[in-house]
């Protein structure tokens, strides 16, 4: 039989029975449609997060405090410091500019609205610019005010839609813990970068942080811990030569070795590779989960094949009569189960690329239609259908054909 | 000078195995001669259906020897025989047979689907060929019905001009009547009365001994060895109604 005919012949066998074949193709339909959109978000959210994090410039170095528990009867020792900051500033060449965070969560009350577990956020004067914020209302906290501790604070967008609504929030007061805070100002929407919400935290000189948040005993004298310091790296200098340069001086300053470091520096690289090493270990887990439905339409074939070749028992008979080989019947019904397979893999690829593209449009996450993906999912439908066809087919190419006339 | 279709030298078919088994032919010696019309008679159990199965290479005889057209079949494997069957046989069956929802020409054409030796008959041509043939058998206007359009003598005929489509060097028809009033009965016959006046070998199984009086030659069988054969006279049905019973 020449693979034109068995085209032919399978094609005419599914028209036959069209809402049985259209049921068949359904898991391959789902299993395709899957991949095809999974990929496409997990590859969206990628692509959202490289934009936002290469908007931040890639020129930050951060520095994190490690911890290390102390002995019995000592200290918790190590973790940066806020002193740290201003050395790294005056002791490592190609320093631009240095910010200092320290956080701690507190329910926050205005007027009625009362906010549990909101971040505050203490930081210095550096912050809007290294981390790209503005002020969409009111001012950011000045030099002066972090040393006299001033009680002032900028709202992020959300903190501020939440607590006074479409109201102008400057000018007022919240409490934060025990203590009255005036707000003098309001960030623009940032959004999510990373994991990190922008918009649901407050901003206060980090000095009031240190006093009021996250006092310490050891403050007198170790200094007060923070919790990260950002560094921006002058343009065209060698960004490896300042993170040497910052190991350097706070390996002296905190009296460890270079196996011993209390504090971690990464780059904004770093980040990104992590990031991305997630989302490719999301987007394979949802790769496997669209697989896995792709066999489960893999064996739906299976099974509807099985039914057609018993249903079809006697028509397979009359064609080894009339001179059908094992082969030609086993050539047949595999094409049937790769037609079903393929048909449905086309079509769960209009239904994959149309419903990545619908679900961008309604959604605010962003898709991004992968080639790669569409190749896969469809080459994989096709491989399900040969693997699942081959067994009821080779069932049928077995049959002898006197019982197979007799058969009723 | 007529060449020799079908020599059997002392087949037997056993089925089952060890003290189970059952021989279903127990030595048949049988030729039949090309443009021969012969009828295999017998009650049931006396292995004239096994005996077709053999003769039309739908399976093989335990032991002896099959010779079809010149060609030893005893011992092919099933894709082999599959090609002698699509090359050399066509088959009339009692209960026709015909591939459901396709049309008649469609149903004739299938052997050549199958025809791997003329493989460069174009479809065309072959769908020309089985228009001849189903003009042959009476349905020239009816090319496009499906069967389930068709009375039981007209599927009967499509299922003819399926046998011969293929030119094959017989014919094997299993009760080809047995399905139908005696009226479309008779049509069959007369029809095949015509495929072997065009000098087609036609070996008919049936258990009307009214039907078989129609060919030249009747084979009883009886508990799996040829019990006689009947010499029912050239061609002349008519005058052989008063056969006289083995």
């Amino acid at each position: 039989m020449k693979p034109l005919e068995a085209i032919r012949i399978a094609w005419e066998a599914i028209l036959k029975n069209k809402v049985r074949s259209l049921l068949t193709m359904l898991g391959i339909i789902i299993g395709v449609a899957a991949v095809i959109i999974m990929v496409a978000i997990s590859a969206g959210t990628e692509a959202t997060i490289q934009d936002q994090i290469t908007s931040l410039g890639s020129n930050l170095v951060f520095v994190q405090g490690a911890m290390t528990r102390g002995g019995p009867g000592q200290a918790p020792t190590g973790g940066l410091v806020y002193d740290d900051a201003a050395a790294i500033q005056d002791g490592v060449s190609g320093v631009k500019a240095v910010v200092v965070e320290q956080n701690s969560s507190e329910t926050v009350k205005a007027g009625d609205v009362t906010l549990e577990d909101v971040e505050i956020l203490g930081t210095t004067t550096g912050f809007p610019s290294v981390r790209d914020m503005d002020i969409s209302e009111g001012r950011y906290f000045t030099e002066q005010e972090i040393e006299r501790k001033t009680k002032v604070a900028i709202l992020g967008y959300d903190v501020a839609q939440e607590l006074f609504g479409d109201a102008s929030p400057v000018g007022e007061y919240i409490k934060v813990g025990n203590t009255q805070i005036a707000i003098i100002g309001v960030f623009k929407e940032k959004g999510l970068v990373g994991n990190t919400d922008f918009d649901s935290r407050i901003y206060m000189p980090i000095s009031v942080v240190f006093q009021k948040f996250t006092p310490s005993m050891f403050a007198r004298f170790m200094g007060d811990s923070v919790r990260m310091i950002y560094v921006e790296v002058e343009d065209g200098v060698n960004q490896d030569t300042v993170i040497a340069g910052i190991e350097r001086l706070l390996v002296k300053r905190h009296d460890v070795t270079t196996d011993t470091e209390d504090f971690t520096i990464t780059t904004q690289q770093d980040i990104i590779s992590t990031r991305e090493s997630t989302t490719a270990a999301f987007r394979s887990l949802l790769a496997w989960v669209a697989g896995v439905s792709l066999i489960v339409g893999g064996i739906g074939i299976m099974n509807i094949m099985l039914v057609s070749v018993t249903e079809r028992t006697r028509e397979i008979g009359i064609r080894q009569a009339v001179g059908a080989t094992p082969a030609d019947i086993r050539l047949q019904f595999l094409t049937e189960a790769l037609m079903l397979s393929v048909v449905g893999g086309l079509i769960g690829t209009l239904v994959g690329i149309s419903g990545a593209y619908i679900f961008g449009a309604l959604s605010d996450m962003r898709t991004v239609i992968q080639a790669s993906s569409i190749l896969l999912a469809f080459g994989s439908a096709a491989a399900v259908g040969a693997f699942f066809g081959y067994y009821p087919a080779n069932q049928a190419a077995q049959l002898d054909p006197i019982e197979a006339l007799r058969y009723e | 000078m007529s060449a020799t279709i079908i020599e059997t030298v002392d087949i037997t078919k056993i089925y089952g195995m060890g003290d189970i088994s059952v021989a279903a032919l127990n030595g048949i010696n049988l030729k039949i001669e090309a443009g021969e019309f012969v009828a295999i008679m017998g009650p049931s159990g006396s292995g004239k259906s096994t005996l077709m199965h053999i003769l039309g290479c739908l399976s093989q005889p335990s032991s002896g020897q099959y010779i079809l057209d010149g060609e030893d079949v005893s011992h092919l494997d099933k894709a082999q025989l599959a090609a002698v069957r699509n090359r050399k046989i066509g088959f009339i069956f009692q209960a026709y047979n015909l591939l459901a929802r396709t049309s008649a020409l469609r149903n004739v054409t299938l052997p050549l689907l199958y025809n791997h030796v003329d493989a460069k008959l174009s479809v065309e041509d072959g769908d020309q060929k089985a228009r001849a043939m189903l003009e042959l058998v009476g349905l020239g206007e009816r090319v496009n019905h499906q069967p389930h359009e068709l009375s039981g003598g007209q599927q009967q005929r499509v299922a003819i001009a399926r046998a011969l489509i293929n030119d094959p060097v017989m014919v094997i028809a299993d009760e080809p009547t047995g399905n139908l009033d005696s009226r479309s009965g008779e049509e069959i016959m007369n029809l095949l009365h015509k495929l072997h006046g065009q000098g087609t070998t036609i070996v008919m199984v049936t258990h009307d001994p009214k039907i078989a009086t129609h060919t030249q030659r009747t084979i009883v069988l009886k508990d799996g060895v040829i019990d006689t054969i009947n010499h029912n006279g050239q061609h002349h049905p008519a005058a052989e109604v008063q056969h006289e019973a083995a």
